[in-house]
């Protein structure tokens, strides 16, 4: 064995370094939080990286997981060596592939981020009910459980597929494994060559489908064969575990790390014994160590490789003395005895008992529990408190660890408060925002420690759940030896707070052990720091003799030309009092690094960088901490006291980082929640607000249109209202020729505004003498957070203006209620404003179905949720199935409301001689196209109501419960681009086919935005995403041309910041026209690459360069004569490179290769060019009557 | 008929070239421009700060982003290869080099002394034959003296002059109030040419939006008179070579220019709206006139209308202001 290299990586980058040497195909689909495996593959093979035989694998990425399956299969059947990443619903989408691989005996090693499947609730986090759900495949389930494993055992599992033919997926705990940053050591191309023969790799060949010696697979069988044919694979099962465990100790060989197919860790005659697998089994492994060290007769039995299970390995692997077995399975299956691996070591037992080979002189008992669902913690504490349930007379079959269950009762109780990591453990924890470089640094620190030391190093990172202001958390540790420490810091000797105002919010000082180092950036110095705290954290920082240091990084960073980047200063702090490494080395590591980083962009970058590195030590100072605590504040509520009481409860809980705590009785049974909850979420994150100045207002109302967070609104009124204003509350009168005496104002929400901006960019009011000054302009937060909170109370108090009297145009329909506001988007975001719109125009009517995506997140990712209620409790209905299927979902929607409505027409019908002829004909036959139409018939359903209420009959029972779908309901089917162009498309099709009223809107970033920037087909000529690194060489898909070609289809392309009345006449044309309707709207992304407040700028760039032409289509002209087809853009009047070299998505092709940049944006002007003639030309020939005979 | 000159120290086989332009970044055109007969090609300016800018919003694009949210933990492919510094620029010097076999004039503008040097140097490695200094910058700090100004060019020629070994032109714009004494000291620290003169993108006012808006008009003849006016006066004051940019339209224009004092002759507005053969009727025309009124080179006219030279200096200097209030009729 030649000198370990050693690396720190992920656990992502660790399986696909292997598995990228050693296959020819890679066929992808992005899901969390495997997607970096598929990139990193798609970026090397980008650099020309060359697989184990000297050649660059081939790396695609397809349009859906099942899709990914199907290339898969295919490749493996040509004889390429192939393999796929995936996760959760996209592993269930390869189940029927995973089928016929298996079946057809091929080889091949797959790598799964093991994550949670979709249930009540969407999680992104890690568990194996995706896993547990391919036990019947076929496959071959083998279990890593760290960074190191995940790297060895994808080494592994393709060896011992090519060996015994048996299809492998190889899985690791998805986040807790796949973004877990480690040192371990590489596998180098020799070791992997090593490791596998040609000869291994010429069989699989040689079972290739060639028609140079033709063979016949995927034949169809019946009853006299099939049964027979299926048996027929059995030796090849039989004989895989001992395949797998000849491949581990060849592994050992050539690595010395010596795995076997269950690796046994604990006192030879250890009575109580855990079993289970992943990353767990590396804490319980850790735990049983120290329970050792306090006498304890444990072990723990880590099962490497559960299918095929492998009876008498695992009989073996228990010591003879074992008397009870406690099986922890991290997965759920309602209903069944038990969860699968408890089952299976309960059938392992009796069958090794049957076959003679059991070793206990009495059968153990075994016990089975649930932990860690979607990376639920999972700590020394819990399993701790799972061996002493297992030391009971009568422990509990059946248990959960890691949570209070006061329902069911099934919880095991453990010790809060235990920490059993050693002292010569290193343990930091970082507050951060997402956008100031924390995260980057740490893991700069990580790769510091661990490839220039002797030290251990692992890094694991929480993030938020909101995608604007988001806080992310660090949990570092450097240690003497490997960390296997799978779970996050609970006591740190290193505490860093990044941002002063955290300290309000969370209890950072939670993480700090006694005598920890606190050090925090605050703009007071070491002077004022300690008066301004919050009292508990005085009270801490005393208690626990904590050592503070204050830096004010913001201000080092702008005096050395850094702006508001902060992570090299941090870093530098760190090191510097932290005592992990000799200062002055730490400081060469650092910049030796910046170097490394930035020494391509530019000498001056690297010497600001290194000015700030400098610069810090200068500012850094130790605060004096006196010996009482003296600060009058103290930390505010988490939400208001007039909060509901589910609010209070619950959802302040988690908005404190301590949903943990929370109990099963907590929780809604069914993923029902309330709606209206962001609004008691106070974020308070912007550094700046608009300040409106109504004497120059021009009462546009464009402001509130473009604000993605519905945080600056307007409102009418009588003046009557203004007599109890707060005093700095602001109105103008309002200029309308038809409504006249009102008064105007322009209301911003402080405390939710994330100050993008947008508002003040499309303000179109200048100070004629000064214009630089308009009808809105930024101001500090902070001074007009109080005043500003009363004035936005107070403007909500007002009552909203009649609906009826409004006219739909972007002024008329700003005054409408938004019933989504507050959402977690990012700052500037190019969706929520259509969101909004579609709210504020249809949200007391509508049911939102909502494709799995960006939209879904900020729509419906818990803590606190965007769509609301009006005064009257209505509101949009929204749920999220899955990314695949929306449309489908969305037309359900359709077809139960309709259903429902007619049979409430037809028992209206029938009761009509009992309620009234007249008020039952009005009620079938009210016009509903309008708000007064609409408002009309509620009134009607009230006289009905009032009227069935007096009924006794069942008819008129039914009635009751169906009326409400006799006011017209509004069904909308939103999603992004992944899911209307690629995973999608099959059914969107077929909804536009079925010609059923609902609303599709399609939010088009033209990338997959929420999994970070992967190509889709809506992705445009010349843009880099990833998988599309050198320019994406083709146009993208037309989606509306496709929806166009049915004639039946309302199809309307819009951009608001280019023509925001066109964006409101699409959207009432589409949800007044009665069949399918599909707006596709621009929507501006930080994946685009550029500062989101130029949004709508660029969007009127991209619309007058004919890079997005605006047009509806409406099948209601052609009855009148007219084309359907309207043009609302004129010809491109500016050069599509204007709007291209805007945005890095296009930039950085140019900035990759030049040449091939012109090339691509040639292309795009005679992209752009002839699609624009091509409409021009429809818009004619869709207007010939094709009733009439042309002579 | 001998055309040639020496410019920068570089012998040319005419006086002729294209002016530092947007024209060179197509490598097509750039064939165009040597087919035309051009005695060498004039890059345009790389723009330090607007590299480092452009570098610093590519950065904050793609890591202001990043390691923010769990699901994506960047949204760009990796920026590891992408080359943010002056790469493209040196590239094409490097391309121009390979595909033409005519001098290559690089040109710069720094914004920092240490991006000055650097990029300098860089310039040269990328085998750049001479370098023009675009060094002028809107002086518009009400506490900042002409003379600091100055001094700061100076600076900045000096530095360069030390830190490279191929020949520097500095591109002087028309705004120095002792433009020969300027000139003089720059001549002094051995710079080796002196282009005259700058233009710059002029701000306009959009009236209906209170906006400020960029304009790019090209030149005309009128401009001429201006260098004219200059040349003649630096002509034979200075050992740097002279080279004129902007105004040279015609014929009758490049021949003014060349009598007056220049040692080659730019032109970029002509070539942008006649194409760049637009050049090779110009040089034929000068040569047709130079044979109709029987001169034998170009070295014989280079200079002779120049204040040292020409029969009524005093014309320069002052009179010519008064001769044409003189002769203006109502």
């Amino acid at each position: 064995m030649a000198d370990r290299v050693m690396i720190t990586v992920d656990g992502n980058e660790a399986a696909a370094s292997v598995a990228y040497r050693l296959n020819e195909v890679i066929a992808i689909y992005p899901i969390t939080p495997s997607s970096p495996m598929g990139e990193l593959s798609d970026e090397w093979a980008v650099k020309g990286k060359k697989n184990l035989w000297g050649t660059v694998p081939q790396v695609t990425e397809m349009q859906s997981e099942g899709g990914a399956a199907g290339a898969v299969h295919g490749a493996l059947q040509a004889g390429a060596l192939t393999t796929t990443f995936t996760a959760s619903q996209g592993l269930l989408l390869m189940i029927p592939n995973m089928y016929k691989i298996a079946g057809e005996l091929t080889s091949m090693c797959m790598h799964v981020t093991a994550r949670t499947v979709a249930t009540h609730a969407l999680s992104i986090f890690g568990d194996h009910s995706d896993v547990m759900a391919c036990r019947q495949t076929g496959f071959a389930l083998l279990a890593s459980g760290s960074v190191q494993e995940a790297h060895d055992f994808a080494c592994i599992g393709q060896v011992a597929s090519l060996r015994s033919r048996v299809p492998f997926l190889h899985f690791f705990d998805g986040f807790r494994t796949s973004h877990e940053v480690s040192k371990i050591s590489y596998l180098s191309d020799e070791e992997l060559r090593q490791m596998l023969p040609d000869e291994l790799v010429a069989a699989h060949r040689a079972r290739a489908l060639n028609p140079e010696k033709p063979v016949l697979r995927g034949t169809a069988q019946n009853p006299d064969a099939f049964f027979q044919a299926r048996e027929a694979c059995n030796p090849y099962y039989f004989a895989c575990p001992e395949h797998v465990q000849a491949v581990m100790d060849q592994f050992a060989q050539v690595t010395g790390r010596a795995y076997k197919l269950f690796d046994y860790v604990g006192d030879p005659e250890a009575e109580r014994v855990v079993v289970l697998m992943g990353s767990g089994a590396e804490t319980a492994h850790e735990t049983v160590e120290w329970l050792l060290s306090k006498g304890e007769k444990v072990g723990v039995v880590k099962v490497r490789l559960y299918r095929p299970f492998d009876v008498k390995s695992f009989i073996e692997a228990l010591p003879a003395s074992t008397k009870a077995i406690a099986v922890l399975d991290r997965t759920k299956e309602p209903g069944a005895v038990g969860e699968p691996l408890y089952l299976d070591v309960i059938a392992a037992l009796d069958e090794a008992e049957a076959m003679g080979i059991s070793q206990f002189a009495q059968q153990p008992k075994v016990i089975g529990g649930r932990y860690g669902l979607s990376s639920k913690e999972f700590t020394p504490s819990m399993i701790k408190s799972v061996f002493d349930e297992l030391a009971k007379e009568k422990p509990k079959r059946h248990f959960t660890v890691g949570i209070m269950d006061d329902v069911t009762h099934l919880s095991l109780a453990y010790d809060q408060e235990l920490d059993i990591e050693p002292d010569d453990v290193q343990r930091s924890v970082f507050f951060g925002l997402g956008s100031d470089g924390t995260v980057g640094a740490n893991k700069n620190t990580i790769k510091i420690i661990g490839e220039e030391t002797e030290n251990w190093a692992q890094g694991y990172f929480v993030y938020d759940s909101k995608k604007a202001g988001a806080i992310t958390i660090s949990h570092l540790r450097f240690g003497p030896r490997p960390i296997r420490s799978a779970y996050l810091v609970k006591r740190a000797q290193f505490v860093g707070c990044h941002q002063y105002n955290f300290l309000e919010k969370y209890d950072v000082l939670e993480y700090a052990a006694p005598g920890a180092v606190f050090l925090l950036n605050s703009p007071l110095g070491p002077d004022k720091v300690w008066d301004d705290l919050p009292r508990e954290v005085q009270e801490q920082i005393i208690e626990k003799k904590i050592k503070f240091y204050v830096i004010d990084a913001y201000d080092v960073a702008a005096k050395t030309g850094m702006g508001r980047r902060i992570n090299t200063i941090m870093q530098t702090c760190f090191f510097a009092i932290s005592g992990v490494l000799p200062r002055e080395e730490a400081i060469a590591q650092i910049k030796k690094a910046i170097e490394k980083t930035y020494g391509k962009k530019g000498p001056e970058v690297v010497k600001k960088n290194f000015e700030a590195v400098d610069q810090t030590l200068a500012n850094l100072y130790e605060v004096q901490v006196p010996a009482q605590a003296t600060s009058q504040k103290r930390r505010p509520p988490i939400v208001p006291d007039e909060a509901p009481d589910f609010v209070q409860r619950v959802t302040a809980v988690m908005l404190a980082n301590k949903g943990d705590l929370l109990p099963v009785s907590a929780f809604p049974v069914d993923g029902t929640w309330p709606t209206g909850t962001a609004k008691w979420e106070k974020r308070a994150i912007a550094l700046q607000i608009p300040v409106w100045d109504p004497k120059i207002c021009i009462q546009c109302n464009k402001c509130a249109l473009v604000c993605p967070h519905a945080a600056i609104r307007p409102k009418i009124y009588d003046p009557a209202f203004l007599e109890k204003a707060p005093s700095t509350f602001k109105s103008a009168d309002f200029r309308s020729p038809d409504l006249k005496g009102l008064k105007y104002t322009i209301q911003v929400a402080p405390e939710d505004c994330t100050g993008c901006e947008v508002c003040v960019a499309v303000c179109p009011a200048k100070d004629k003498s000064n214009p630089k000054h308009k009808a809105l302009d930024m101001a500090p937060m902070p001074p007009l957070r109080e005043a500003e909170r009363e004035n936005f109370k107070f403007f909500l108090d007002l009552p909203e203006f009649d609906r009826t009297k409004l006219e739909i145009s972007v002024k008329g329909t700003q005054f409408f209620e938004p019933l989504f506001e507050f959402s977690g988007a990012c700052a500037g975001c190019g969706e929520t404003p259509y969101v909004k719109l579609l709210t504020q125009m249809f949200g007391d009517r509508a049911l939102i179905a909502n494709a799995t995506g960006c939209s879904s997140i900020y729509g419906g990712n818990l803590p606190t949720t965007p769509y609301t209620i009006n005064r009257d409790g209505r509101g949009p209905a929204w749920n999220n199935s899955l990314f695949e299927d929306n449309a489908e979902f969305g037309f359900g929607f359709r077809l139960a409301i309709d259903k429902q409505k007619e049979f409430a027409e037809e028992l209206l019908k029938k009761l009509a001689s009992q309620i009234g002829e007249q008020l039952a004909d009005e009620i079938l036959k009210a016009d509903q196209s309008s708000e007064a139409g609409i408002q009309a018939q509620r009134e009607r359903l009230k006289v009905l109501r009032a009227k069935l209420s007096q009924l006794d009959s069942s008819d008129a029972q039914r009635l009751a419960l169906l009326a409400d779908y006799l006011v017209k309901k509004s069904v909308w089917i939103v999603g992004g681009d992944g899911w209307a162009y690629d995973i999608g498309y099959g059914g969107l099709d077929h909804v536009f086919a079925l010609n059923r009223d609902v609303n599709i809107l399609v939010l088009d970033t033209e990338v997959y935005s929420n999994t970070g920037g992967q190509q889709s087909k809506a992705t445009p000529l010349g843009a880099a995403a990833k998988f599309a690194m050198g320019g994406r060489p083709l146009p993208k898909k037309d989606l509306a041309l496709m929806a166009m070609s049915y004639g039946h289809v309302y199809v309307a392309k819009v951009a608001f910041g280019a023509r925001d009345n066109q964006t409101v006449l699409a959207f009432k044309e589409a949800e007044s026209y009665p069949g399918t309707s599909v707006i596709i709207a621009y929507c501006h992304c930080i994946a685009h690459g550029y500062d989101l407040v130029h949004g709508p700028e660029q969007q009127k760039l991209a619309v007058e360069s004919g890079y997005w032409p605006l047009f509806r289509f409406d099948p209601r002209r052609a009855l009148a004569g007219e084309s359907p087809l309207k043009l609302d853009s004129p010809a491109p009047k500016f050069d599509v490179g204007e709007f291209m070299r805007n945005e890095t998505r296009f930039r950085m092709v140019e900035q990759l290769n030049p040449e091939r940049f012109k090339q691509l944006l040639e292309a795009a002007r005679h992209e752009v060019n002839t699609r624009y003639h091509l409409y021009e030309e429809l818009t004619k020939a869709f207007a010939i009557d094709g009733t009439k005979k042309e002579n | 008929m001998d055309l040639s000159t020496t410019y920068l120290g570089l012998k040319l086989a005419h006086p002729f070239m294209p002016g530092a332009s947007p024209l060179v970044d197509d490598l097509g055109m750039v064939k165009r421009l040597e087919d035309a007969g051009a005695s060498a090609i004039v890059m345009h300016s790389v723009f330090e700060e607007q590299i480092l800018r452009e570098g610093l919003s590519t950065l904050e694009a793609i890591e202001g982003t990043a390691e923010s949210y769990a699901e994506a933990l960047s949204y760009f492919p990796k920026a590891d290869e992408f080359r943010l510094g002056p790469d493209q620029y040196l590239e094409q010097i490097r391309k121009i080099k390979e595909s033409v076999s005519i001098p290559v004039i690089a040109s710069l503008n720094g914004s920092t002394p240490a991006g000055w040097i650097e990029y300098a140097k860089q310039i040269e490695q990328a085998g750049a034959d001479a370098l023009e200094l675009n060094v002028y910058i809107l002086a518009t700090n009400p506490w900042e003296t002409g003379e600091t100004i100055e001094q700061r060019v100076l600076d900045i020629a000096r530095a360069v002059k030390r830190a490279v070994k191929i020949p520097v032109a500095v591109k002087l714009s028309v705004f120095y109030s002792s433009l020969a004494n300027f000139a003089k000291r720059l001549d002094e620290i051995g710079v080796d040419g002196l282009v005259l003169f700058n233009r710059f993108y002029q701000p306009d006012i959009d009236i209906e939006n209170l906006e400020v808006v960029p304009t790019l008009h090209l030149s005309d003849s009128s401009e001429l008179l201006l260098r004219l006016r200059w040349l003649a006066i630096l002509h034979g004051n200075v050992k740097a070579s002279l080279a004129v940019s902007g105004g040279v339209h015609t014929v009758t224009d490049a021949i003014k220019a060349l009598m007056t004092g220049a040692q080659a002759v730019q032109m970029v507005s002509a070539l942008l709206r006649n194409g760049p053969e637009y050049l090779k009727s110009i040089r034929e025309g000068v040569v047709a006139w130079m044979q109709e009124h029987e001169y034998e080179s170009v070295v014989q006219m280079i200079g002779s209308m120049s204040l040292q030279k020409c029969a009524d200096p005093a014309a320069f200097e002052r009179a010519n202001y008064m001769r044409v209030l003189q002769s203006y009729r109502i």
